[in-house]
Order: structure tokens, then C-alpha cells, then sequence
């Protein structure tokens, strides 16, 4: 299997990596764009009928009573809410920050707010204090069709503005024409801009296409330094399909196994329903694991997500129904 | 204790209306036996279910008579007047599929998830494949105008009741012969709800009959000298007395036996669904499964690799109530059979092969038996050759495709077998190669009634489902 030749540690990564955490098993994969392609091309095949049918599988579990009532919290404290809208203005951050951080009586915080660069500065200031962390999507979102010079500085801009967390989107026209080391010069390149920010590399895998290429970029990106995976900008469908979610859970739970260096998960984009949310919390549970259930480590990239998490909070504590109306648009 | 505990999700059993007792059913009624009534347990608490009426040699008599009777009618009527009937019954067992699902959990232990998402979607879906042929049989390939048998004579095992009860009596309705069916004397409910399902189909009086009772049972039924056709899935050891009972007679006899299969993983199978594969392959209803994936044969190249992301797998299986929707194993059917797992594993464990199983808490009563895996396992031990028939997996190991055909075949066996590989054309030249009756390819325990089931040497004769299984009810 790939990932046994024992190698140099030192050409691995750029110094903006935490270099120790990396074993040396690993060290050369990226020293050239043929060992990296070896390396990705090694990693064990998926088949895809048997990867759907397992994720299927796990939609069905039943997940009733106090186990919901515990889903439904963990879920709403790993909201990132969002917003990447041409329209987004001010005032339309500043009511889902206020949102982020009160989002319903008793229920806890969500986890981040993201929006575009130029808007970090308004979100920032929106949520000093309370512990919702600020995510910005940056190099180019969502196509991330220009220069490394322009992803570079997009991410300086959004990271100067108070970013916590940058969500940047891979080339994939490099990832599908072959060219891995573009991409991962790419992530070592913003994940150096980001200094302190952690890094979020969004795959698109809607793009991508095969799960094959879902498990390549997954672990193209954990070897360039990413501190999530997430599978999708929420422009492109299909987005957050379960079995792309669990192919991301599989890669950072293997790539902890070989590294030590554990590594976050973010579906983003499709995740409406609170079924949904829970059955992502199902995958997790059962694919990676406990250790990735926390904010900490698995985030759920919605918008309209968190006002349905609410009813069906309500719902739990009531036994009834409250109307639409009763939650809030922001 | 884990973040996220599952709270019990149990699904209700008030849907089942559970007689205290049942009698057989025979010329369309429901009457007593002859034999002193026998109690059926739920193996997963040990509960009495229900007392039930044992079938005695007369009462297997008049059962075929009724059956000799209703051929006339039902083998008279025009095929598109019988596939009415059976789409009518197919139609039925989809709206109570529910009922049907929760009382085979209860008779058999296995999980409500099986018996809901596997065995009643199958149990269905046979009746409508079926009740397709029945008009056109003539187009089969079986000749101009191919004539029915007569009374088929069908004996069915516990591991799957519903659904055998499904694979005998479809196809045996569909060309139009007349049924007397045993269920296995520890799972007969789900049988007789199927009884009642034809009540209120209007089935016509005799066309199905379904017998209870014990070995003495089934015997009379397939003894009978007035069955015309023999069905029987089970062991090899009572399908080795049933062709002897029928050698000579002209009945015309199928046999679905017992298997050892192997499933092959290969160094460049996708690993994760191998797991799954073999997770689905050992473990799906509790290993009582005759196709079973018993022998896992790993190339050597990616063993522990394999073995490490199994077991961590094999920690996250969830044993317990066969109601509780989350439960992926359930009870072991009974106490007889638990008895025989438990000899055959002790048995691995002194010849020398490594026993393991995850940390799994066994409920009190019942009949349990942990997932267990049994690794450095050789093709002498008996654990690798003989029909464990429960959650135990003995892991062999090969280094060529050639060694792996060579290992698999050599069994007495021959019904089943898995590939894992991503290499097409290695798939091809193994289902070439390999000596059982389904090979599956990068899957395993994947069942349709499209598809030929059945068994390569001692693993019995005869194909059931699909075209091939319109065959063995014909007279062909």
C-alpha cells in the first residue's frame, strides 16, 4: 500500500505547516507531482455501490428521545451559519449574528458565522465576546478561477479583517486535468496567508465527480495542511451527500491513524432538515468516531438548517408544533 | 460510554395480534392436529409466543388431498387468472409488511432492520416476479404448452421463514401446482399469517397448505406418495435423507443445502467496502445464512491492514433487541443452535486459531452469541470446513489469485463465493474458476428474485428464482 515508504521528513510541506505532526512515512509524497500522483493513485479504490448502500444504512437509524434531544443541541453547536449572497449587506450580518449567538431559547450557541471577505470586519465586531467564531470563504469563492496571487491576498484581506477561520476552495480544474502539485502548492500557499486562522479547504465534490477523487483531494488536502475538509462551496449540487460526507469521515480517520494528526470535517450546502443533520451526526459517530463529535471537529455549513433544528428542539420540549412565525428570519 | 448514546428505539409490537394457539391449515381452514400441540419461543427473551398444532401423518394426508383436489381447479385455470391471485397476495404482504415484519423478529430473534428492509421487500418482490410468469409460461423456453407437476411437497428452515416460504411457494403457485408446505417447527408464525394472508386473498381452498410441526412432519410430507415434487432447504444432513426417501419414487426433488463460503478480498479491493462486505457477509442475520461468507480469504499483503479497520468495524455492531431498530445482531434462534456455535468455536479455540471478539455485553436471557472472528485459521481446522451457521468468521489468508481458487474450492461445499477487487477482468477469471452456485463480485448476500440461487455439490441441486426456477416446477 501507499503509504509505507519511510522518507524524508523534511520536503514535505511549507514551513507555515506544523511539520512534527506529520510522520515520516508521508515526508516525500509531495517532494515531486509523480510522487504525489503514485501516492493518491495507491490510496485503496471506493465502490461506490457498496460506499451508497452503507451510508443508506446508516440514514436508518433511529435516533429517538434523549439521544435527540442531545443530536439536536451538539448539531445547532456545530452550525457555521451563513450567508454568500450578492445581496448580503451589513445589517443582514449583523441579524445573523445576533442570531448566531441567541438562537433560541436555552438552545447554545452555533459554532461560526461565515460570510464573504469584505464583510469579516461587520461579523466580527458583530460577535465579539461570545464565542461564535468568524469564517470567511476566500480564493476566489466559489470557483476559485484566478492567480495564487489573488487567493493569497483574498485570504490576507479577510484574515487582517478578523477572520477566525478561512474556507478556501481547490483549483479543480487542476485537480481533474492531473496537476495535484498546483493544488497542493495552492493550500500550502493559503494555508501560510492564514498565520494563526484555521484552514478549511473546500473539495466541491460535486465537481470532483468520483468518490475516488472525493478520498484523492481529501487526503491532497490533510497532506498541504488543512485544519477541515469540506466537501462543498453550496453552489454546485449535488453538495453534502451522505456517502461523500462518510469517504471525508473514512480519510481523516485513516489519516490520524497514519499521522497522529487529527483533522475536521464540514459538509456544507443540502443539509436542510434536522433528519439530516442527525444523520450526519450518525456518520460520524459511526465512521470516524466519538473523538470527532464536537464543534471542534465536525461543523455543519448551513443556513436555513438551524431554524428547523429549533422547532424540532421546541417540538421535543413541547409535544407540539409552534407555527413558522414563531422563528426567526434573519 | 460514547458522546452519542442511541436511546432505545424499539418498534411496537401492538401491530401483531398474537393467538394463544395456532392450528394447521389445511383445504383453506384452520384446524387442530393431531400431534400434542408444541410452544414457540421468542429467542431473544425465551418468552412463550404461542402453542402450536403438530401436524401428524394424517393430518399430513389430508393436507395433500386437499392440495390433489384444488390441482384440478388451480392448474385448469388460465395463467392470468393465477397471476391475479398472486399479485392480489403480493399486494397484501406489502400492506402488512409491518405485522409481518415485527412477528418474524419475534419468532426468529433476528433484527427488525433485516426483517423490515430485507426479508419483507424480498418476501414481496418474489410473489410479483412471480406472479409475472404465470401468464407466460409458454415463453419460458420450456416448450409449447409446459405442464405444472402436480403437489409439491415443500420443507423450509428458520433462518429465513418468510422468505423461504416465498422462494417454494411463488414459483410452485405461478405454474400452477398445488402446495403442502412445513415451516420449521421453532419459526411457524410468520407461515400462518401468510395462511391468513391467502384467506383474505380468496385463495382457492387447497392450493396452499401449510403444515406444522417437528422432523416427523416434514418427513410425512415429503414420504407422501402422492407429491408429485419435493422442495427442500436446510442442511446437508437432512437433504442426504430426503433424496434417499425420494430416490425411485419419480417425484421430481430440489435441494438448497448447506455452504462454507469464501469471500475473497484482494490487496487492491476497495477496503472499506470489503469491510462492509464482510461485516454483511458473516453477520447479516446472525450468520444464519446457508450462502454465508464464512471463510474469509485476504490476501496476505493487505492482512493486517484488513484485519485492523475489521475489527474496529466489528466494534460498532450493535447486539441486542431484535426490535430495537438500531440493533444490527440479534438473537440466535435457539437454544439447540447456540449449543452447536458455541461447540464448533470452542472447538476452533483448541485447534489452535485465535479467537476474538469485540467488547459486546450479551443480554441475560435469550440465546446470544457474540460476533467472534478466528484469525490464523488453516483449511484443516473445522471451524474453516464445517457449517459453523452462526456470527463466526475463520480468516484464512492467500498469496495468489491461484491459491485462492484453490482454497476456495476446496469444500465439500459449493453455494456461494465473494471477489473484492477493483480489477475487472481478475473478477471474470475467478466466477470462472470458483465452484459455487452465485458468486457475487464486489458485494456479497445481494439477493433478487431475477437471479438463479442454488448450489454446487454438496450444497444441493436445483435453482430457485428467476427463469431458471420456473424449472423445478414444471414438468421439464
Amino acid at each position: 500500500m501507499p503509504y509505507r515508504s519511510g522518507l524524508e521528513l523534511s520536503h514535505l510541506v511549507g514551513d507555515a505547516v506544523e511539520v512534527s505532526t506529520l510522520t515520516s512515512s508521508l515526508a516525500d509524497v509531495a517532494s515531486s507531482g509523480a510522487t504525489l500522483r503514485a501516492f493518491l493513485h495507491g490510496l485503496p479504490g471506493i465502490d461506490r455501490v457498496g460506499a451508497d448502500q452503507r451510508a443508506a444504512t446508516l440514514g436508518t437509524r433511529s435516533i429517538k428521545t434523549s439521544a435527540k434531544e442531545m443530536a439536536i443541541d451538539l448539531a445547532i453547536s456545530m452550525v457555521d451559519l451563513t450567508t454568500l449572497e450578492g445581496a448580503d449587506t451589513h445589517g443582514k450580518v449583523r441579524a445573523m449574528c445576533t442570531k448566531a449567538q441567541h438562537p433560541g431559547e436555552g438552545a447554545p450557541r452555533v459554532a461560526a458565522v461565515c460570510v464573504y471577505p469584505d464583510l469579516v470586519a461587520v461579523a466580527a465586531e458583530a460577535v465579539r465576546g461570545s464565542g461564535v467564531k468568524v469564517a470567511s470563504v476566500a480564493t476566489a469563492f466559489p470557483s476559485g478561477r484566478s492567480s495564487l496571487e489573488v487567493k493569497v491576498s483574498d485570504t490576507a484581506l479577510a484574515v487582517a479583517a478578523g477572520a477566525d477561520e478561512i474556507d478556501m476552495v481547490i483549483d479543480r480544474g487542476a485537480f481533474l486535468s492531473g496537476d495535484y502539485l498546483k493544488v497542493y502548492e495552492e493550500i500550502v500557499a493559503v494555508k501560510a496567508a492564514c498565520g494563526e486562522a484555521h484552514l478549511k479547504v473546500i473539495l466541491e465534490t460535486g465537481e470532483l465527480s468520483t468518490y475516488d477523487n472525493v478520498r484523492r483531494a481529501s487526503w491532497l488536502a490533510m497532506l498541504a495542511g488543512a485544519d477541515f475538509i469540506k466537501t462543498s462551496t453550496g453552489k454546485v449540487s449535488p453538495a453534502a451527500t451522505p456517502p461523500v460526507t462518510m469517504i471525508m469521515l473514512e480519510a481523516v480517520r485513516d489519516f490520524r491513524d497514519q499521522t497522529g494528526r487529527q483533522v475536521g470535517v464540514k459538509p456544507a450546502g443540502g443539509i436542510r432538515t434536522t433528519k439530516d443533520a442527525i444523520k450526519n451526526l450518525v456518520l460520524v459517530n459511526e465512521t470516524a468516531g466519538g473523538d470527532w463529535l464536537s464543534p471542534d471537529w465536525f461543523r455543519l455549513g448551513a443556513s436555513s438548517l438551524l431554524n428547523d433544528l429549533l422547532m424540532q428542539r421546541q417540538k421535543l420540549a413541547t409535544g407540539r408544533y409552534a407555527g413558522p412565525d414563531y422563528f426567526t428570519l434573519d | 460510554m460514547s458522546i452519542f448514546e442511541y436511546a432505545p428505539a424499539p418498534e411496537s409490537r401492538d401491530i401483531v395480534d398474537l393467538r394463544p394457539s395456532y392450528g394447521l391449515f389445511v383445504n383453506g381452514e384452520f384446524v387442530d392436529g393431531g400431534g400434542a400441540p408444541f410452544k414457540t419461543v421468542n429467542p431473544a427473551t425465551e418468552e412463550k409466543l404461542a402453542e402450536v398444532a403438530m401436524a401428524s401423518a394424517d393430518d399430513v394426508d389430508r393436507a395433500v388431498q386437499a392440495a390433489r383436489k384444488a390441482y384440478g381447479v388451480w392448474s385448469a385455470m388460465p395463467g392470468a387468472e393465477r397471476a391475479k391471485y398472486l399479485f392480489r397476495i403480493a399486494r397484501i404482504i406489502q400492506e402488512r409488511a409491518r405485522e409481518l415484519a415485527v412477528l418474524e423478529s419475534l419468532d426468529n430473534g433476528k433484527p427488525i432492520r433485516e426483517s423490515r428492509d430485507v426479508d419483507l421487500p424480498l418476501v414481496a418482490a418474489h410473489f410479483f416476479y412471480y406472479a409475472g410468469w404465470a401468464d407466460k409460461l409458454e415463453h419460458a423456453g420450456f416448450g409449447a404448452d409446459p405442464r405444472p407437476l402436480g403437489v409439491a411437497g415443500q420443507v423450509i428452515p428458520w433462518n429465513f421463514p418468510l422468505l423461504m416460504l416465498a422462494w417454494k411457494i411463488a414459483p410452485a403457485l405461478a405454474c400452477g401446482n398445488t402446495v403442502v408446505l412445513k415451516p420449521a417447527e421453532t419459526t411457524p408464525l410468520t407461515a400462518l399469517l401468510f395462511a391468513e394472508i391467502c384467506q383474505q386473498a380468496d385463495l382457492p381452498p387447497g392450493v396452499v397448505n401449510i403444515v406444522t410441526g417437528a422432523g416427523e412432519t416434514g418427513a410425512a410430507v415429503v414420504a407422501h406418495p402422492d407429491v408429485n415434487k419435493v422442495a427442500f432447504t436446510g442442511s446437508t444432513e437432512v437433504g442426504r435423507i430426503i433424496a434417499r426417501t425420494v430416490a425411485g419414487t419419480g417425484k421430481k426433488l430440489t435441494l438448497e443445502l448447506g455452504g462454507k463460503a469464501a469471500n475473497i478480498v484482494f490487496e487492491d479491493a476497495a477496503l472499506d467496502q470489503a469491510v462492509e462486505g464482510i461485516v454483511n457477509g458473516i453477520f447479516f442475520n446472525q450468520g444464519h445464512v446457508c450462502c454465508a461468507g464464512s471463510r474469509l480469504l485476504v490476501q496476505e499483503s493487505v492482512q493486517d491492514e484488513l484485519l485492523t479497520a475489521l475489527k474496529r468495524r466489528l466494534g460498532t455492531l450493535r447486539l441486542g433487541d431484535p426490535l430495537d431498530k438500531n440493533t444490527d445482531i440479534g438473537a440466535i434462534n435457539s437454544a439447540e443452535q447456540l449449543a452447536k456455535i458455541r461447540s464448533l468455536s470452542d472447538i476452533g479455540e483448541q485447534e489452535g486459531a485465535e479467537r476474538w471478539s469485540p467488547a459486546c455485553e450479551l443480554p441475560e436471557r435469550g440465546y446470544w452469541f457474540p460476533p467472534t472472528v478466528f484469525t490464523g485459521v488453516a483449511q484443516s481446522h473445522r471451524i474453516a470446513r464445517e457449517e459453523v451457521f452462526g456470527p463466526v468468521l475463520s480468516v484464512l489468508t492467500f498469496r495468489t489469485p491461484a491459491e485462492a481458487v484453490e482454497k476456495a474450492n476446496n469444500t465439500p461445499y459449493g453455494l456461494s463465493a465473494g471477489i473484492w477487487t477493483e480489477k475487472g477482468s481478475r473478477i471474470l477469471w475467478m466466477a470462472g474458476k470458483l465452484r459455487a452456485g452465485v458468486v457475487w463480485a464486489n458485494t456479497f448476500n445481494r439477493f433478487d428474485p431475477t437471479s438463479p440461487f442454488g448450489g454446487y455439490k454438496e450444497s444441493g441441486y436445483g435453482r430457485e428464482g428467476g427463469l431458471l426456477g420456473l424449472e423445478a416446477y414444471l414438468d421439464v
